[in-house]
């Protein structure tokens, strides 16, 4: 270990760490005795300062990424998918902070801030190791940042019932997680990634057997939790109805971004490692059907495992969704469905990296539609109290700009091009079916594009709202400029991408060339 | 320079949106502009590409890594449906002219709608095409549910979903062809060269059929069309009847059979006289086209009548297709631009210069009215669309139906014999609609000669409409060569095995 390396790789970390203590220390030495208004202002700015250094500074990490003593094995890595994973996260964390200039849920918002940022430090560490130890670590760091977050509106029953539900849920999740991690490590002997897929491919059948299964189901119970895989996804609608709205988007994007980052490393370290063993695999060979060489124990069982969940979570979330009243369970039960398309993604892995970049772009793309459909939640549920479906009655009317913004975030998610939504599904389907002709391949992609003909219905519910139906109260609705500002640049960002998709595909390619 | 119908719609679209609130008068006058503008730009560019096979207008590469390009062309089938797509766009506006509730939405939806329609007709990358297909649902969701009026909610969303369900059809389609190909390109001309395996397009030509005939009035997947066409305010009914039904068709023409030509080979088996594919279709097309005949000849409501026929004629359109012939074919495209105009003209007199002045649609409640004294010119219009509708000689419907008919007898005799009872139909519900709306003086009217209520006069708008798309249906049912040279070498090379 290079303790040089060390330092550069975690740069963006500390420089997290920093900002959150410099947070505290402003906003409960400094500014004691000044205004909310302006607490809020320099805490955010502070916040979204400290994001931009930290993405100044992923620039310095070593290519190679940080390396275990005297073995060429990986810890952290700083290229491909970490590396577009972590600007992701420390973006969308910035969009998140400046959501919150405009809330009224509480007057701590230096803890507010420093406790976000806490969190993206945890993302962070997700989306860049190969160690089951600093997984873990960084999991628990995230999950404890986003129960104080949820439970942030302290006079809000129901934000405080949200964070003890998701508290409860993902402590047994967790356990469950450290659960299947200790037997992988029982079984290979490393919390290595590459370590750990190398030794089960290498022990062949004898691997395969029911410790590894039982493992990797324990596994997939405790990442199933962090996307919010159905049977998994009890927390999610709660915690997207209780939690104030900033923290909301956070779970909804950054969280979300995290977890899946994770899901690929371990996706690409199977593949990687099976290529090394049997060698000269072509690109997602493994799953063509009973012809093809299948990936003895751990692939084959983690695809069929994640199948599952993806089909379930597709069909349920997005069944659920059409019956809600709530526009915030209403995204959480989208939330659920498009976890589930991403987990079919994620189930049809291909060796390249076309599966990961699919995957990327559609949890990068739905985190900032995410972020920015609940900015107009927000502003909505400010003016009117509510977050249910007959509080946008009239927006079109009440704020015509932000109806327009809700038109264009909604319909990107229910996958209308030329938003990019329509372009991430594209793309992550064609990846599943490029690397995949079976049949299972082809039903699930089938039975996804159905279920989103169905999702259109759910969304438009809302836009019915705000567009067709008459308004009962005609007052304008306001918003906070920068709130307005935020939306704008996210509803423009939505419509620019999907129009030109290659600007954020060559943007994340770049990360990949030097591999 | 085509492409520039797609642009301008869209600019006048956004631009509509940005216009001050509050004037009407501007929001309609611009809507104009832009609309006789792409007029202009269709009628041009049909001028210069007739005859010259397949042109490309724009070719850009949009997405490299996946080879997913930018490709706009026209060959003679896209010119025709272009030239439609600007006359019904005008058309519309005219006929839109007294929107004063939301005017510059209402525009601005309009406009984004006429933009996909223009870019599905140009598109010769199947990406792109879709891309524009999608585009083209979301204004018409808006436009009925907003503007419409009987259950308009209803049948918007009714609208939305078969629309939308219907494209995830093509979606799995365009997905399974993409990867299949060996994901290098989306342009229609390689995947028409790409040799899908048989068995693979003995599914995929059904599913993409039907995705696509699903917005086509496919039987039994037609009944989005009666209710949202009446639900819809006129404009969007005419543009719904006039282009969208089209949007359909066109892809069952120049995706699911150019793409998948083999998917209509004989099963090897039938089952009571249908072997393969194509029987289905055309059985399902000459249901329908009965089905929807003898439909309207019963409904009460003169928009129903109208809806229904659409239906019928629709069926011409699909059987047409499936005769696989030159003239068959040729007809079923004829047969979309022809009813493209009449079935404009018919919903504009329908739901613009009768029910705004009416404020009723049953016919029986018409029969009271005493119209063809009241409406003269709505009435006379009428009879000149309901003739042209019926196909008698000198209207573009003659020329397109009976070529359909002379394709499907060589198919297949008997299904030239079940459509034309459909014909016959079609003369029955015309003239029991005209008659019991326009002429019936059985019935007194204690309202005739009271003062106050004489119905308001017809506008220039309504007038230079309706004598707009009179004429074009008159011009090409007396001179159909000039839609006929643009589209038989197309419709021929398309046969010969696929895209140029």
């Amino acid at each position: 270990m290079n303790y040089a390396d060390l330092f550069r790789i975690t740069l963006p970390e500390t420089v997290l760490e920093i900002t959150a203590l410099l947070v505290l220390i402003v906003d409960l030495g400094l500014l004691r005795k000044a205004e909310l208004k302006v607490r809020l202002a320099t805490a955010a700015v502070l916040g979204v300062l400290g994001c931009i250094v930290a993405q100044a500074t992923l620039l310095l990490s070593p290519a190679g990424g940080l390396t275990y003593p005297g073995s060429s094995d990986v810890v952290l890595t700083a290229t491909g998918s970490a590396a577009v994973a972590q600007t992701g996260i420390l973006g969308l964390t910035v969009l998140t902070l400046f959501l919150l200039v405009s809330s009224k849920f509480t007057r701590n918002v230096g803890e507010f801030v420093a406790v976000t940022l806490m969190a993206a430090t945890g993302g962070l560490l997700i989306a860049a190791a190969q160690d089951l130890l600093i997984i873990f670590v960084g999991l628990e760091l995230l999950s404890l940042g986003l129960y104080i977050l949820t439970a942030f509106a302290k006079r809000s029953g129901a934000s405080a019932e949200a964070a003890m539900k998701y508290y409860l849920f993902g402590g047994m999740s967790a356990a469950f997680l450290l659960f299947g991690f200790s037997y992988l490590y029982g079984i290979t002997g490393s919390t290595n990634l590459h370590q750990i897929m190398l030794g089960i491919n290498l022990a062949k059948g004898a691997a395969a057997g029911p410790l590894l299964y039982l493992a990797l189901v324990m596994i997939a119970a405790g990442l199933g939790f962090k996307v919010a895989a159905v049977p998994f996804h009890m927390w999610a609608p709660d915690a997207y109805e209780g939690a104030p709205a900033p923290a909301a988007a956070f779970i909804a994007s950054v969280s979300k971004v995290a977890s899946f980052a994770l899901l690929i490393s371990i996706g690409t370290a199977a593949l990687h490692a099976f290529d090394s063993v049997h060698g000269g695999v072509t690109a997602g060979a493994h799953l063509q059907g009973a012809n093809g060489p299948h990936i003895l124990g751990f692939g084959s069982a983690w695809s069929k495992l994640l199948m599952v969940l993806a089909t379930v979570s597709m069909v349920v979330g997005n069944l659920a969704a059409l019956a809600q009243r709530s526009v915030r369970r209403l995204v959480a039960y989208s939330a659920i469905a498009h976890a589930g398309y991403m987990l079919l993604g994620l189930a049809f892995f291909s060796y390249s990296d076309r599966s990961a970049q699919g995957i990327l772009y559609y949890i990068l793309t739905y985190g900032l539609t995410t972020v920015g459909a609940f900015g107009v939640i927000s502003v909505v549920e400010s003016a009117t109290g509510s977050d249910k479906l007959d509080a946008f009655l009239g927006l079109s009317k009440r704020n015509p700009p932000l109806a327009a913004v809700l038109l264009v975030l909604f319909l990107s998610l229910a996958g209308i091009p030329p938003l990019v939504g329509f372009w991430a599904k594209f793309n992550l389907f064609a990846a599943v079916l490029g690397v995949s002709s079976s049949g299972a391949a082809l039903g699930l992609v089938a039975l996804a594009v159905g279920l989103s003909a169905v999702s259109l219905y759910y969304y438009l519910q809302v836009l019915k709202r705000a567009y067709v139906m008459p308004a009962v109260d005609e007052t304008p609705v306001t918003a906070h400029p920068v709130t307005m500002l935020v939306l704008m640049v996210i509803a423009v960002g939505v419509i620019l991408l999907g129009c030109f998709p290659t600007l954020l595909q060559n943007w994340m390619a770049n990360f990949y060339v030097t591999m | 320079m085509l492409a520039w119908t797609i642009y301008l719609s869209f600019a006048g679209a956004l631009a509509e949106a940005l216009l001050p609130k509050g004037k009407p008068a501007l929001a309609r006058g611009f809507a104009l502009a832009v609309a006789v503008a792409g007029l202009v730009i269709a009628v041009l560019g049909f001028a210069a590409g007739t005859g010259h096979g397949r042109m490309v207008v724009a070719d850009l590469p949009w997405v490299p890594a996946m080879g997913i390009r930018y490709t706009l062309a026209a060959d003679g089938i896209s010119l025709v449906l272009v030239l439609l797509t600007g006359l019904a766009a005008v058309a519309g506006v005219l006929f839109s002219w007294n929107i004063d509730l939301r005017t510059n939405e209402f525009f601005a939806f309009y406009l984004a709608l006429i933009g996909g329609v223009y870019g599905v007709f140009l598109s010769f990358d199947l990406f792109l095409l879709f891309v524009f297909y999608e585009i083209a649902i979301v204004p018409k969701y808006f436009l009925i549910a907003i503007w419409g009026s009987t259950r308009r909610e209803y049948a918007a969303m009714k609208l939305a979903l078969y629309s939308f369900v219907g494209s995830a059809m093509v979606l799995i389609g365009l997905l399974a062809s993409y990867a299949l190909s060996g994901s290098h390109s989306t342009g229609l001309v390689d995947l028409a060269h790409a040799n899908f395996p048989v068995s693979f397009q003995m599914w995929a030509f059904p599913l993409v059929f039907v995705g696509f005939g699903i917005l086509a009035g496919l039987w039994p997947f037609h009944t989005w069309a009666p209710t949202g066409h009446v639900a819809a305010p006129t404009a969007a009914s005419m543009l719904l009847a006039g282009v969208v039904m089209k949007l359909g068709a066109y892809g069952c023409l120049r995706v699911a059979m150019t793409l998948y030509p083999h998917g209509m080979d004989p099963w090897g088996f039938t089952l009571v006289g249908i072997g393969s594919w194509r029987d289905v279709f055309a059985v399902l097309a000459v249901i329908g086209i009965v089905y929807g005949a003898l439909v309207a000849l019963v409904q009460s409501d003169f928009k129903f009548v109208i809806g229904y026929s659409s239906v019928s004629h629709m069926g011409f359109v699909l059987l047409g297709l499936m005769t696989l012939n030159q003239i068959g074919v040729t007809g079923a495209v004829l047969q979309m631009f022809s009813h493209g105009v009449i079935a404009g003209l018919l919903f504009a007199i329908v739901g613009r210069i009768v029910y705004e002045r009416t404020h009723t649609r049953q016919l029986a409640h018409l029969e009271t009215m005493h119209l063809s004294k009241r409406l003269p010119f709505a009435a006379w219009a009428f009879v000149l669309a309901g003739v042209a509708s019926m196909g008698l000689p000198g209207f573009s419907g003659f020329v397109a139906e009976l070529q359909v008919l002379v394709g499907s007898w060589k198919a297949n005799p008997w299904w030239t014999a079940s459509a034309g009872v459909g014909i016959v139909l079609g003369v029955a519900y015309t003239w029991r609609a005209l008659q019991k709306a326009f002429f019936s003086d059985g019935h007194p009217d204690p309202h005739l000669h009271e003062p106050g209520h004489e119905l308001a006069a017809i506008t220039w708008p309504e007038v230079t409409g309706v004598v707009m798309l009179m004429a074009a249906s008159l011009f090409v049912g007396l001179y159909p060569r000039i839609l006929l040279d643009a589209i038989e070498p197309a419709v021929k090379a398309l046969l010969a095995g696929g895209v140029q």
